[in-house]
C-alpha cells in the first residue's frame, strides 16, 4: 500500500532528523531558545511573533538549521510561558492564554497554582504533541501533493488562508478586510519585481526597501502592547507557585480522567492551527466545548482543572500545527509562523514543497526539534516557574524602558538603517490604536508577508489565461480551493442570516455568538 | 476590559475614533489605488501592469473603510463608550514621548548612550526609584546590550561620541 509506505518513509526521515540533533551545540541552542521563549512569553511586550523578529537578525551567522531550531524552541517556550502569567497573575501573557486565566487563576487563588501550572503545561504538551505528529505524517503528503500545483492553485490556496480570517474572526469582518489590505498595501511599497516599476515610493529614497515586516512586527506586537499595558496602569499583584515532585504528581495521576477534553482540544486546535483560524480562537472554543459537555459543568470559571486543560491543549496544538502550511505550502497559520517564514527566507531557503525534496536534513531537523523542544519545554517550565515568576514582580517602569530599548535595538539591526528604529515608533502607535478598536494584527502581518508572493502567484496565474479569471475553476482541485475561500469570505453573511432565522424560531432568545 | 470604576473624563469617544480610523483607511486606499493607476492598472504588452493588482487591494480597502465608517456614522452606540480616558492617555503618553525622544536621541548619541538617560529618566519619573536602584539598571541594561551585540555577535548598533571617544 502506498500510505503505509508513505508512513514509513516519514518515519525513516524522522530518525534522520533526530541524527541532525545529535549535535550537542543544536541540544544547547534548544535549551536556551525555550528559555528565552519563556521570559519572553511571560514579560509584556514581548511575545512570541516579536520576540522572534528581534532575535532573528543574532541568527543570521548560524547554520539555518541550528538558527531554526532555536528561533522554534522561542516559539514553543513563549507558549508555555503565556500559561504562567494567566495563572499566577490573571494577565495573559499571550493572547491565546486568555481562557486559561478563566479557570487557571481561581485554582491560584485556592491555593492550587502547582496544580494549575501542571495541568497547563502538561496539556500544552499534550497538545503540542498531537500537532507535531500530525506534521510528521502529514507535511510529507502534503508537500508531495503540492509539488504538482501551479500558480493558480498556489494563489487558491493563499486566497483561502486570508479569506479565513474574515470568515473565523472574531472581529468586524470590514476591519478584517480592511487590516489586511493595509498589509497588502504596505507590502507592494517599493519596487516591483517584475516589472521594475516603483510603486507608492513617492520619490522618496527611504521607501525604495518597501516596508519590512519585521519592523512592523517588533512595532505592533511590541511598542503597541507596551502602550496597552501602561494604560491598563498594571500593578503586577501575583500569587506565588510552589511546584514540587509531589504536586506533579499527584497532578499527573489526576489528569488522565479529561483525556477527552484533551484529544477534543487537540483536534479543535489542529485544525484551527492549520487554516489560519489560530490559537486564540481555537483556546476560547476549545473551552467552550468542554464547558458544555462536562459533568462539572457549574464549576467552571471557578477553578476547574478541565477549564484549564481546555484551552491550554487547544492553543498549543494551534500554535504547532501553524508550521504545517509553512513548511508545505509556505503560508503560515500564525504571525510567529510568519515570522519564522520571514527568516528562511533571509536564509535563502524557499519554503514550501520543494523544501521537503531539496533541504531534507533541514525539515526533519525541524520537525525531529519539535519533539524534543517541546520535552524540553516541559522540563523547563516545570523546574523554573518561581523564577519566572519573581521576574514578573519587577515593576513596570523598570521592565518598560528596558522592553522599549531592546526592541528599539532588534528594529535597527534588521536592516542598519535608524529610520526603521522611527518606523516601529509608529507602527506601535498603530498597533495600540488597532488593538483598541479590535482591527486584527495578524491579517495584516501575514499579508505583508506573503503580499508579494501572492501578488506573483496572482499575476502568473493571469498570465497563463491571459487575464481570465475562469482559470480559478479550471480544474477540480483550484475550483473547490476557491469556492472554499469565498464560502469563508462570506461566512459572516451566511450565519448572520442564519442567526436571525434562529432566533426568529426559538421566539427571540438570545443566542449568544461563540467567540 | 472595564474601566467604569474609575472616574475620569474621556478624551475622545469610541464612535469618534472609529470614524476617523475608517477615514484614514479610505484614504489611504485612494492614495493606493491613485498611484496604481499611474502605474497602469490594466494590462500591458507583456501581461499585468504594476499597478494591476494594488489596485484592487486599494479598491477593497476603500469598500470595507468605507462600510466600518457608514456603520459608526448610522449606529451611535459608541458614542458613550470611551476610546481613551484622560488618566489612560496621559499615561500612554508617559511612555510615548520619552521612547519618541530616545529614538531621537539615538541618532546623535548612539543607542547606548540613549538607552542609559532613557532608562534613568523613565525610571526617576514614572517609577520615583532612588539613584541606588536607577544606576545598576540604567548602566547594566545598555553595557549588557553591548557586549552581546558589539563583542559576542559582531552586530554594530548606532554609535555616537562617546563610543568614539572609547575607540569603538
Amino acid at each position: 500500500m502506498p500510505e503505509r509506505e508513505g508512513n514509513l518513509e516519514a518515519l525513516g526521515s524522522l530518525i534522520q532528523g533526530f541524527g541532525v540533533l545529535a549535535d550537542p551545540m543544536n541540544i544547547a541552542y534548544m535549551f536556551i531558545g525555550i528559555t528565552l521563549g519563556v521570559l519572553i512569553g511571560v514579560l509584556p511586550g514581548l511575545g512570541g511573533a516579536n520576540g522572534v523578529a528581534i532575535l532573528l537578525p543574532l541568527t543570521f551567522s548560524m547554520s539555518p538549521t541550528s538558527a531554526i531550531i532555536m528561533l522554534s524552541c522561542i516559539y514553543w517556550g513563549a507558549l508555555f510561558g503565556g500559561a504562567i502569567t494567566s495563572v499566577l497573575f490573571n494577565i495573559p501573557g499571550e493572547p491565546w492564554s486568555v481562557a486559561t486565566t478563566f479557570d487557571g487563576h481561581p485554582m491560584a487563588q485556592k491555593g492550587h497554582a502547582g496544580e494549575a501550572l501542571t495541568a497547563a503545561f502538561t496539556s500544552s504538551f499534550f497538545g503540542a504533541f498531537v500537532a507535531v505528529l500530525l506534521i510528521t505524517f502529514l507535511a510529507p503528503v502534503i508537500a508531495g501533493f503540492a509539488l504538482r500545483f501551479g500558480p493558480a492553485e498556489f494563489f487558491a490556496v493563499q486566497l483561502l488562508t486570508f479569506c479565513s480570517f474574515v470568515g473565523m474572526g472574531s472581529e468586524s469582518p470590514f476591519k478584517v478586510l480592511c487590516a489586511m489590505m493595509l498589509g497588502f498595501a504596505l507590502a507592494a511599497v517599493g519596487l516591483d519585481s517584475v516589472t521594475g516599476e516603483l510603486r507608492m515610493t513617492f520619490g522618496s529614497v527611504e521607501l525604495l526597501r518597501g516596508f519590512d515586516f519585521l519592523i512592523a512586527v517588533i512595532g505592533l506586537f511590541g511598542i503597541g502592547e507596551i502602550l496597552l499595558t501602561m494604560e491598563e496602569g498594571l500593578a503586577f499583584k501575583g500569587k506565588s507557585a510552589k511546584i514540587n515532585a509531589k504536586v506533579v504528581w499527584e497532578t499527573w495521576k489526576s489528569l488522565p480522567r479529561y483525556w477527552m477534553t484533551a484529544i477534543r482540544g487537540s483536534i479543535v486546535g489542529c485544525w484551527m492551527g492549520i487554516t489560519p483560524g489560530g490559537a486564540t480562537p481555537a483556546s476560547f472554543m476549545s473551552y467552550g466545548l468542554a464547558k458544555r459537555f462536562s459533568k462539572n459543568r457549574q464549576n467552571f470559571g471557578n477553578g476547574e482543572m478541565e477549564g484549564v486543560v481546555a484551552p491550554e491543549t487547544a492553543a498549543h496544538a494551534a500554535g504547532t500545527s501553524a508550521l504545517l502550511p509553512m513548511l508545505t505550502l509556505g503560508i503560515p497559520g500564525s504571525p510567529t509562523a510568519a515570522v519564522l517564514l520571514g527568516g528562511l527566507l533571509i536564509w535563502g531557503l524557499q519554503p514550501g514543497p520543494l523544501l521537503f525534496v531539496e533541504q531534507k536534513e533541514f525539515v526533519w531537523g525541524l520537525i525531529a526539534s519539535m519533539y524534543l523542544g517541546n520535552i524540553a519545554g516541559l522540563i523547563v517550565v516545570l523546574t523554573t516557574v518561581p523564577v519566572f515568576a519573581s521576574i514578573l514582580r519587577i515593576p513596570f517602569s523598570i521592565i518598560a524602558p528596558v522592553i522599549v530599548v531592546i526592541c528599539a535595538v532588534g528594529a535597527y539591526t534588521v536592516h542598519n538603517a535608524f529610520l526603521d528604529i522611527v518606523m516601529m515608533l509608529v507602527f506601535g502607535v498603530v498597533g495600540y490604536v488597532f488593538k483598541k478598536l479590535s482591527y486584527p494584527l495578524a491579517p495584516l502581518v501575514l499579508a505583508l508577508v506573503l503580499g508579494d508572493m501572492a501578488e506573483s502567484s496572482f499575476r502568473q496565474a493571469m498570465l497563463v489565461s491571459q487575464g481570465d479569471l475562469a482559470i480559478f475553476w479550471s480544474n477540480p482541485l483550484v475550483g473547490s480551493i476557491v469556492t472554499l475561500a469565498l464560502v469563508m469570505l462570506f461566512w459572516p453573511v451566511f450565519s448572520a442570516l442564519l442567526r436571525k432565522r434562529q432566533s426568529r424560531q426559538d421566539g427571540g432568545t438570545q443566542v449568544i455568538p461563540v467567540k | 476590559m472595564e474601566h467604569g470604576t474609575q472616574n475620569s473624563d474621556p478624551v475622545v469617544s469610541n464612535r469618534t475614533m472609529e470614524i476617523v480610523v475608517a477615514g484614514l483607511f479610505a484614504l489611504v486606499a485612494l492614495v493606493v489605488m491613485a498611484d496604481s493607476i499611474r502605474v497602469g492598472n490594466g494590462w500591458g504588452s507583456d501581461g499585468p501592469k504594476a499597478g494591476y493588482f494594488p489596485f484592487y487591494v486599494g479598491l477593497i480597502m476603500l469598500v470595507s473603510s468605507l462600510a466600518t465608517l457608514a456603520v459608526n456614522i448610522w449606529r451611535h452606540s459608541g458614542e458613550r463608550t470611551a476610546f481613551v480616558e484622560k488618566h489612560q492617555l496621559a499615561l500612554v503618553l508617559k511612555v510615548l514621548v520619552p521612547s519618541a525622544v530616545f529614538v531621537i536621541l539615538t541618532a546623535f548619541l548612539g543607542i547606548y548612550l540613549s538607552a542609559v538617560l532613557f532608562i534613568a529618566f523613565f525610571m526617576h519619573w514614572v517609577g520615583k526609584y532612588p539613584l541606588k536602584t536607577i544606576l545598576p539598571v540604567a548602566i547594566l541594561v545598555p553595557a549588557g546590550l553591548f557586549v552581546m551585540f558589539e563583542i559576542w555577535f559582531l552586530v554594530p548598533l548606532p554609535k555616537g561620541p562617546v563610543e568614539t571617544m572609547f575607540g569603538f
